[in-house]
């Protein structure tokens, strides 16, 4: 079929449905197909989440306060830290992007909706039980998932609490939920294109969820097959993972990093989209190398496939191997480093101003890049060795996934709120958060290197004494940008509830399809496609 | 600056510096350490070059962007430029940090290659790690023994919640101690064998840059050569349940005259305990005897899971107090329990003696109001796990 004729027949089936037509209450919830609904179930659920795994957080900063056991057993905390670090990556910044993809899409491509919005509810919907299954767990006898988000056999296998099950089910719903959202991009942006908007002149922003839906696609399927391992593995007598049944636990993690490196650029991409769209903006000048963008884009998702390993140095890997893996990890530092400089040579002589959304895009350029430096630091096989599994890398994963990807969630919220509301939002609250955020967050995760390098190792209850300084202060810094994030909360409810009316257009220097329409975006965009020329 | 401002700042100041005065800082290490072998020293230069790599890139990149944040404002009257692309430049920064990545990664081949030599050695050890200590076996010498936590119990237990202070008092090792450190000569080529029993664990000791991975039903190989005689501590790093906090390395290097005096020392003390084994045999201890000894073999290696109370942590961990094996089970199951282990539970046979068997099984069936009134005696043992 034709982007024209799906394009009519959209048409003809609008002619008989008026107005905006929605149901009322929690009904117009729960079987909404709008587009623009689902975006706001996406961005309020990833929002809770990342307030559940934040609280998560603030009670291994509690305990890592000072040396000591103080407030929870170290099964627990293994519990704490697991869970922690599942709800944020697949609970609070995958569905973050996904929303923002639901929301922005359609309206930046001039489509009327989702290719398929009937699975666009279900992707959304089933998401709550995934995550009600792997809170639950914390409730029922055998305790929470306790081997790390990382889950390596056979601690998750003959060794684990009993929790696998619970997991793994949880772990399934959430990897069928992301296959359907990433389906339903890449056929909405393939087929709703607005008439004239070729591939290179679609915005950044849709490329990079473009090639992020690629990657799901590619790397879910990985995923459900080494958590049905894993299950097997536990309940039914396999040994895919077991060396006394001739399998092998190092296996299992070159299965797990097949799916998890290319999930890390899953969950950055769409940042460079947002970052791409916002830095342009607010320095009113066109995005530096656009194509250049797209190619490195690109790029960076196919090196993604071929340098797992990095993450498995010490597991015993032949020296060619080990070399191997160093160099092409070594070789994603071009293509990131070309979009650092394409972003810094769009300010260069732009006429900047410093709205919240540009403030965070500015941190998220800066603070990205350092954690790029300690992932180049990483790539260096000889070095990793005393890297590997201590606070260093913990403090390289969260300059890349807090300063990184929720600084961009951050930024992309408050450019398109006016959008989204209707509503301004308050500017110099706004502000607060920015700067709450910025100075607590360096507080909680620089002094991280420090205690990497010192050798202290990652997922500890509990420390040596010359450890005992830096934790403090990264727990000062943590609750500090834990309660900063209510400042946010406070930001958006008050932007919902009213403000000073936002024009179609609010921010100037702002370009796309989406400030064409009013503020707020009607609940049906783009009944007729839009002229691209 | 209003007066309420001024009062907050003060506040603010007075913490910080409370927090800096209340620490002992001059213990704080900020750098990667350099170690005490040749490869050790390799990659600490190896981490300095690219770290001021990355700081200059960072000073040239962030410059930049602080150039335009400063002097390309709207507010300053900055009028947008027009220019967006330019293929000229992207093949320079394309093409530059490809020449610096090269820089790298020809010394780091050279230090990795050097790594990954296992030839030659002259002292070979096999290291098994096992939830929660480690195990270490000399090649041609018949000695072999555990190594496990020796920071007592109550010097990291302080879950009063009560954050005054520091707890209850730490001495200077806290966590980084064991009761029986590995034992290396200096100036030789030492290598390590690793695997383990159960889950994965890493054996590392920053100050010799090896860091393996112990896979169970798999060996890694590692090596190091050590040129100054001391003691040095390192951690598991890789996550291996409850107590991976728990299981530090104590590594003690002896100059090869005092390494061979070491190796004379352990000989002996093997053949005494084969001795005091046989001994222990034709005697009949006391219960107060085994219950003493019993208690402390309990607290040192059967504590972790099943607690001090008896109660353990289900379901993982099942309680022994009022439980069937431990009350109405017959000894020679519960012996078996402790000596060959079970599902998730680890054999003790190998690491206890059958004095200190008998003692943890008459402690285990008496303590806790457990009350059976069994006396277990050595013999028992042995007869048990000749079955």
């Amino acid at each position: 079929m034709t982007t024209e004729t799906i394009n009519e027949s959209l048409d003809d089936s609008h002619n008989d449905d008026h107005h905006d037509h929605k149901m009322t209450g929690m009904k117009r919830w729960l079987y909404t197909t709008n587009h623009k609904d689902i975006g706001t179930l996406y961005l309020w659920f990833a929002f809770i989440m990342f307030l559940t795994g934040g609280a998560l957080a603030m009670v291994i900063r509690i305990e890592l306060f000072q040396p000591g056991l103080q407030i929870v057993e170290p099964d627990f905390f293994n519990q704490l830290t697991t869970v922690h670090g599942l709800i944020m990556v697949f609970g609070a910044i995958m569905p973050a992007f996904t929303g923002f993809a639901n929301w922005m899409v359609p309206m930046m491509i001039g489509a009327p909706d989702m290719a398929l919005p009937r699975m666009n509810n279900w992707s959304f919907w089933i998401l709550p039980f995934a995550f009600a299954i792997l809170l639950g767990s914390f409730f029922m006898e055998s305790g929470a998932p306790n081997f790390g988000w990382t889950f390596y056999a056979p601690l998750s296998t003959t060794y684990s609490n009993g929790s696998t099950a619970f997991f793994v089910f949880a772990v399934h719903i959430m990897g069928i939920s992301s296959i359907m959202g990433a389906i339903n991009i890449v056929v909405t942006i393939m087929n709703l294109r607005a008439p004239g908007m070729t591939y290179m002149k679609m915005p950044l922003f849709v490329w990079t969820f473009f090639i992020t839906a690629y990657l799901l696609i590619a790397v879910m399927p990985v995923l459900a097959g080494v958590v049905t391992m894993l299950l097997t593995d536990t309940y039914f007598g396999t040994s895919f993972f077991d060396a006394a049944g001739g399998g092998d636990p190092v296996m299992f993690q070159h299965i797990f990093w097949f799916f998890g490196h290319p999930e890390v650029y899953i969950m950055i991409l769409p940042a460079f989209g947002i970052v791409s769209t916002i830095i342009p903006a607010f320095s009113r000048k066109k995005l530096f190398g656009y194509s250049s963008m797209v190619y490195a884009t690109s790029s960076i998702a196919l090196l993604s496939f071929i340098v797992w390993a990095h993450h498995m140095f010490t597991t015993g890997m032949p020296l060619f191997g080990e070399l191997f893996f160093m160099y092409c990890t070594m070789l994603i530092a071009v293509p990131t480093g070309v979009k650092v400089f394409n972003w810094v040579a769009t300010m260069w002589r732009g006429s900047l101003t410093f709205e919240t959304p540009m403030l965070f895009s500015i941190a998220f350029v800066i603070l990205f890049t350092i954690g790029g430096f300690s992932g180049l630091m990483l790539a260096l096989t000889p070095v990793d060795f005393q890297y590997h599994d201590t606070y260093f890398v913990v403090a390289h994963f969260h300059y890349v996934l807090v300063t990184g990807s929720l600084f961009s969630i951050y930024a992309g919220a408050y450019f398109w709120l006016p959008k989204w509301t209707g509503n301004m939002y308050n500017e110099s609250l706004a502000k607060w958060h920015f700067w709450s955020s910025l100075i607590s967050v360096n507080l909680l995760f620089f002094p991280m290197h420090f205690l990497g390098l010192a050798g202290m190792p990652r997922r500890i209850p509990d420390y040596a004494l010359q450890f005992a300084d830096f934790n403090k202060w990264v727990s000062i810094g943590g609750f500090a940008f834990g309660l900063s994030q209510l400042i946010f909360l406070a930001v958006v409810i008050k932007c919902i509830k009213g403000g000073d009316k936002a024009p179609a257009k609010p921010w100037d220097g702002a370009e796309g399809l989406e400030w064409t329409v009013a503020s707020p975006a009607p609940y049906h965009t783009f009944s007729t496609p839009p002229k691209v020329d | 600056m209003s007066r309420g401002n001024q009062s907050w700042l003060m506040g603010a100041w007075l913490f910080i510096t409370g927090l800096l005065s209340s620490s002992a800082w001059a213990d704080t290490q900020l750098n990667l350490t350099k170690g005490v072998t040749a490869v050790s020293r390799e990659v600490y230069d190896l981490h300095m070059l690219v770290l001021y790599i990355c700081t200059a890139i960072g000073i040239v990149v962030f410059g930049a962007m602080f150039w335009s944040m400063f002097f390309h404002r709207k507010s300053k009257g900055a009028k947008a430029a027009d220019f967006h692309e330019s293929t000229k430049v992207e093949i320079l920064w394309t093409a530059i940090p490809i020449v610096i990545l090269i820089a790298m990664a020809v010394p780091a081949t050279s230090t990795l290659i050097d790594m990954e030599n296992n030839d030659d050695s002259e002292v070979t050890i096999q290291i098994t790690g096992s939830q929660w200590k480690w195990h270490y076996k000399y090649f041609d010498q018949n000695i072999e023994y555990y190594s496990v936590l020796s920071t007592p119990r109550e010097e990291y237990e302080n879950q009063n919640g009560s954050f005054a202070g520091n707890g209850n008092a730490k001495n200077d090792n806290y966590l980084l101690e064991v009761d029986k450190p590995l034992v290396i000569p200096a100036n030789k080529k030492v290598r390590f064998l690793i695997t383990s029993d159960d889950v994965i664990h890493s054996w590392w000791i920053p100050a010799f840059a090896v860091k393996q991975d112990a896979n169970p039903g798999f060996i890694n190989e590692a090596w190091t050569n050590v040129d100054i005689p001391g003691v040095y501590r390192g951690q598991c790093a890789e996550l291996c349940g409850k107590d991976h906090g728990f299981m530090p390395i104590v590594v003690e290097v002896k100059s090869p005259e005092d390494y061979e005096v070491w190796l004379n020392e352990q000989h002996a003390l093997t053949a005494q305990a084969a001795d005091a084994e046989k001994a222990s045999l034709s005697t009949s201890i006391s219960k107060e005897e085994l219950m003493q000894l019993g208690e402390a073999t309990y607290m040192a290696h059967c504590a972790a899971c099943h607690q001090p109370t008896g109660l353990g942590l289900p379901p993982t961990f099942p309680a022994l107090k009022g439980s069937v094996v431990a009350t109405q089970g017959s000894i020679a199951d519960h012996i078996s329990f402790v000596q060959n282990g079970k599902g998730m539970m680890p054999p003790f046979g190998k690491q206890l003696s059958l004095k200190e068997i008998a003692a943890v099984v008459t402690y285990e069936r008496n303590a806790w109001g457990n009350d059976t009134g069994d006396i277990v005696q050595s013999s028992d043992v042995k007869a048990a796990s000749e079955e």
